[in-house]
């Protein structure tokens, strides 16, 4: 039935959340750590598990590739609903912090990406400069 | 007729959520006949669609003087319950079903570098344009430098260290620019930056941090992406918050103090 796939995903969403909020009362800090990536592990782990044994049928499985398909939608929900006044107010201190912290991060995406991976030894293959 | 539009109204706020439905599904078809007819795909349709949304949100502003975009009009006010946290979480998690194992396990160690060089970069980033305005205390510095990681880091650490609430709605000002940016802006660089595989999303996620920024982003260049990059960034903001009040502002304090 599909409400078993719906059901699947909130207990992993529950489980996780409830674990980030524990984390962060252990460590001391006022947020939340990881409850959504836990989640989502949680939820890899268990379908896998239930996969392999047939448990999760195709109609079950829908209950969870609905919720993904309308993430975009949900996204685009999240955008209407954002503080974009109170950004532009914050006047140029804000706007150029966060503008250029967004900047030098995306400078580290492909220097990061490096690590301890396959794309490493290939460029590491190549002659210094080849690719400039 | 007004009598009609009234009826109407009470009828779309009475449903807010499926008027929500309503409303961002004609924006997202809208969205991609504007993809296919003016910009031939180039411009993803759910890039279009979040610019849209933006842009929404700051009329909302404009019209309301509130904090929740369009969503405090009230016939829109389920858009704030269908963006909201809940379901974007509930949504995120979702797109987890289907990833491989093996691709998070080999990015594994990229990711964790990620995250520490994320928090760290944004807070140093945002702590010296905070200097450069004048804000040349440590707990202005550190408040304005943890904003530039998520406007959730600001607020926590200003709050832990006794800011001003002058600085603390400044670094709120400035995590909401940051997550903007990150929404509108990676389509645009992915490609410069080798953004095409799991690896390097989940290091971009774990570089920018900003939940709803990385969701946004990833989901303008390429959806298959979304839970890699969801899965790093959701352990930013509470690294932030540990390192922000901890270890971030005792270094700015031996700088500067």
């Amino acid at each position: 039935m599909v409400i078993y796939g719906v059901a699947l995903l909130s207990i992993c969403l529950i489980s996780g959340l409830f674990v980030g909020e524990v984390l962060g009362k252990i460590i001391g800090v006022q947020a939340n750590v990881g409850g959504v990536g836990i989640a989502m592990l949680l939820l890899i782990f268990i379908s896998d598990v239930l996969r392999k044994r047939s448990r999760l049928t195709e109609v079950s499985q829908r209950g969870v590739v609905f919720w993904s398909a309308i993430y975009i939608p949900v996204v685009v929900a999240m955008a209407a609903k954002q503080n974009v006044l109170g950004a532009i107010k914050g006047g140029p201190a804000a706007l150029l912090a966060g503008a250029l912290a967004v900047a030098v991060c995306f400078a580290f995406v492909p220097v990061i990406s490096r690590i301890g991976g396959e794309r490493a030894s290939l460029s590491e293959d190549k002659p210094a400069g080849d690719d400039r | 007729m007004t009598g009609a539009l009234e009826v109407l109204e009470a009828v779309l706020i009475k449903n807010g959520l499926i008027t929500a439905f309503a409303v961002v599904g004609t924006t997202v078809w809208f969205s991609y006949f504007l993809s296919d007819r003016l910009t031939r795909g180039r411009l993803h349709g759910s890039a279009i669609a979040i610019l849209i949304g933006l842009a929404a949100a700051y009329m909302g502003g404009l019209v309301t003087g509130g904090e929740k975009g369009i969503a405090d009009i009230p016939i829109f006010a389920g858009i704030g319950f269908m963006g909201g946290a809940m379901l974007r979480d509930f949504a995120i998690v979702a797109t987890a079903f289907g990833v491989r194992m093996d691709e998070i396990k080999k990015a594994g160690a990229a990711g964790t570098v990620s995250l520490l060089v994320g928090v760290t970069a944004s807070f140093v980033v945002g702590a010296i344009v905070a200097y450069v305005f004048g804000y040349t205390d440590p707990i202005s510095m550190t408040t304005i430098g943890a904003g530039a990681a998520t406007y959730i880091v600001g607020p926590v650490t200003g709050t832990a260290i006794g800011a001003t609430s002058e600085v603390v709605a400044l670094s709120i000002a400035a995590g909401l620019v940051k997550s903007m940016l990150v929404m509108t802006g990676t389509p645009f660089v992915a490609r410069h930056i080798g953004l095409d595989n799991p690896r390097a999303a989940m290091v971009f996620g774990g570089l920018m941090g900003t939940t709803s920024g990385v969701a946004g982003g990833l989901a303008a260049t390429d959806p298959k992406l979304v839970p890699y990059g969801a899965m790093t960034a959701t352990f930013y903001t509470g690294l932030g918050c540990l390192l922000g009040p901890s270890v971030l502002y005792f270094a700015v304090r031996a700088l500067v103090g």
